[in-house]
């Protein structure tokens, strides 16, 4: 795939598999204390109870379905350089567009998925691509989004979009993705 | 003991070699004349129906895997005794074996087996380990058999062996752009896998409590990372962490009361203290740099970690009581993901050179630096209970699998994988 094509695509989660099956966790907003996972506990047939997690899906729906007419066409994956997570000069444009439309719809909300290549160590990708994705935030914020529309995730290297070994697949999968929810 | 003066012996060469490491590696690849030789004969058994597994076989298969050992080919052995009484001391010599491991399975009531061993020293004619016994039922045949590989390493080493151990891994399996990852455990031999948990989101970090009972990892659910714990016996759960932000990199104290884990509710990646106990959470750092990557010193008073606050990554170490930091690693272009071995004296890292990241031991005492590995992508070190080897991950043929390096940089091997990309190891520490 490449990247022209990915630009007109936005990442939408399906989870609600994973709300049915683990309704008692899912749901749960209160991080502080400790949650029982009751689903795993009483349905182990095997010694380690395995195999009870319904797991998300992600399915790609092109933005035209998601009913956002001022973002169509407009990229919404945004790439970084190695090590780095300063917004590049070509990303500008369309990151307005995503701020104009945030700030004219208060009640939008956006997840900004940060990611890195494979390269270095997992839990160090994992603050990489926060840091990343905090990038996106910051310039959204800058041009009037509020801080409460925005939340940052990072997905470290852990869901790669190219699987090559070589500085094009690094450069596709170093990356934040825009997705509203 | 002869061993242990040959193993001093070898060990005074490599300390004075250390700056030449492609000829140590030549060495070893030709160098089988230094094992230990030591045969391990097919153990007797009188029942009718087949062994589920050849113990004796896996006994040759750990002392092999463990560097030391050179085991005799069964098709050299000139008898196959199985009682000290059957044992002609002279086959063996001219075999230039100097030890001989005998033993026998006995069919017992109620599917369990008594698989009984003798350890004979072939100079002396005497046995090193007069012969002992374990019962355990045919699907633990393998833990007797590593139970046997452990005496004999102890007895002829002197320190402790780990091959009753077990390991943590994440595979991610099928269509890789929409992957089934699974955390799994299996013996330190790869064998006898078991699916802890599976999900089509990702999961990384597993890590052991220091009683072996208990797993902490990395899962997502809904497209965030969450901590959980896991008691493997019951498949219990807990969610214990969903912070906004990063959730990551749990790690047990070695007093099991406590998980180092990273946040970045506080807007960037810190350093924090879950008390297990009483759910208290204490922030051990304050900068505005990435801190990640906690792991506890063996004695609980220091934690480190992974900072960029120099300008690029390196390993810092944090006094729990006082929060001081002080930085641990300075050689290389980056040092992530350190790991203590257990006596405290080598800390292992991935380390990053010309564009290359390597594992890399870095002596506590001299702070000595020594490059391990020289395969692709090498990450994820986990050191054995015993502190001889380092199992991580790397990448082969284009695919994620598990190796193995001895802390001496001179044993090498890969633990195939049967499917998938394999990555993320944890060592188990010794089960009580």
């Amino acid at each position: 795939m490449s990247v022209n094509k990915l630009g007109k695509f936005a990442v939408i989660g399906l989870s609600a598999a994973w709300i049915a099956g683990c309704s008692t966790t899912a749901t749960d907003t209160d991080s502080s204390t400790v949650a029982e996972d009751a689903n795993s506990a009483a349905n182990t047939d095997s010694a380690y109870g395995a195999g009870q997690d319904n797991a998300t899906t992600s399915v790609i729906v092109e933005d035209k379905d998601t009913g956002m007419d001022s973002l169509a066409g407009v990229e919404t994956v945004f790439y970084f350089d190695f090590d780095k997570s300063i917004v590049r000069p070509e990303s500008r444009e369309a990151l307005a567009k995503h701020a104009a439309y945030l700030v004219s719809n208060p009640d939008a909300r956006v997840v900004l998925e940060g990611h890195a290549d494979e390269r270095g160590t997992r839990e160090y990708n994992m603050a990489l691509g926060e840091r990343r994705a905090k990038a996106i935030s910051r310039y959204l914020t800058i041009q009037g989004v509020a801080a409460s529309q925005i939340e940052t995730v990072s997905f470290g290297e852990e869901v790669p979009v190219a699987f090559g070994h070589d500085s094009n697949a690094w450069q596709l999968n170093r990356r934040v993705e825009v997705r509203y929810e | 003991m002869m061993f242990k003066k040959w193993l001093s012996i070898l060990f005074t060469c490599l300390v004075f070699v250390s700056s030449a490491r492609a000829q140590l590696v030549i060495e070893i690849t030709s160098g089988a004349d230094q094992l230990l030789p030591i045969a391990v004969v097919p153990f007797g058994y009188a029942g009718m129906d087949a062994l589920p597994e050849d113990v004796a076989q896996i006994v040759e298969d750990d002392l092999a895997r463990s560097g030391l050992f050179q085991p005799v080919p069964r098709a050299n052995m000139l008898s196959m005794p199985t009682r000290e009484a059957d044992v002609f001391y002279r086959d063996w010599r001219l075999l230039k074996s100097d030890y001989v491991v005998i033993g026998t399975v006995q069919k017992l009531p109620n599917n369990q087996y008594r698989v009984g061993f003798e350890l004979l020293n072939v100079l002396s004619q005497k046995p090193v380990e007069r012969h002992n016994s374990i019962d355990v039922s045919a699907r633990n045949l393998r833990d007797a058999a590593h139970y046997i590989s452990d005496k004999v390493y102890e007895l002829l080493t002197g320190s402790k062996g780990a091959f009753s151990t077990r390991i943590l891994y994440v595979t991610a399996e099928g269509d890789r752009k929409s992957p089934l990852f699974k955390l799994q455990v299996a013996d330190a031999d790869g064998h006898r896998p078991q699916v802890i948990v599976e999900s089509k989101e990702p999961i990384l970090s597993p890590s052991w409590s220091m009683d072996g009972r208990n797993i902490a990892y990395v899962m997502f659910r809904n497209r965030r990372p969450n901590i959980f714990t896991q008691e493997l016996a019951t498949g219990r759960r807990q969610q214990i962490a969903q912070f906004r932000g990063l959730n990551g990199a749990p790690s047990w104290s070695p007093d099991g009361k406590k998980l180092a884990l990273v946040l970045s509710k506080d807007e960037n990646p810190e350093i924090y203290t879950l008390d297990i106990a009483t759910q208290k959470l204490e922030r051990m750092t304050n900068h505005y740099a990435i801190d990640t990557e906690p792991s506890w010193e063996p004695d609980g008073k220091g934690i480190i970690f992974t900072s960029d606050r120099g300008g690029n990554p390196q390993i810092y170490r944090l006094d729990v009581n006082s929060k001081r930091v002080e930085r641990v690693t300075f050689e290389g272009e980056l040092n992530t993901r350190a790991r203590m071995t257990p006596d405290g004296r080598y800390l292992v890292t991935v380390q990053k050179n010309d564009g290359n990241y390597h594992i890399a031991l870095q002596d506590m005492k001299t702070g000595r630096v020594q490059t391990l590995t020289e395969t692709y992508l090498d990450e994820s070190p986990s050191i054995a209970p015993n502190g001889s080897m380092v199992m991580y991950a790397t990448t082969y043929q284009g695919k994620g699998i598990l190796a193995v390096v001895s802390v001496d940089g001179l044993v090498k091997y890969r633990i195939p994988s049967a499917e998938g990309d394999v990555r993320e190891p944890s060592w188990s520490p010794y089960f009580k």
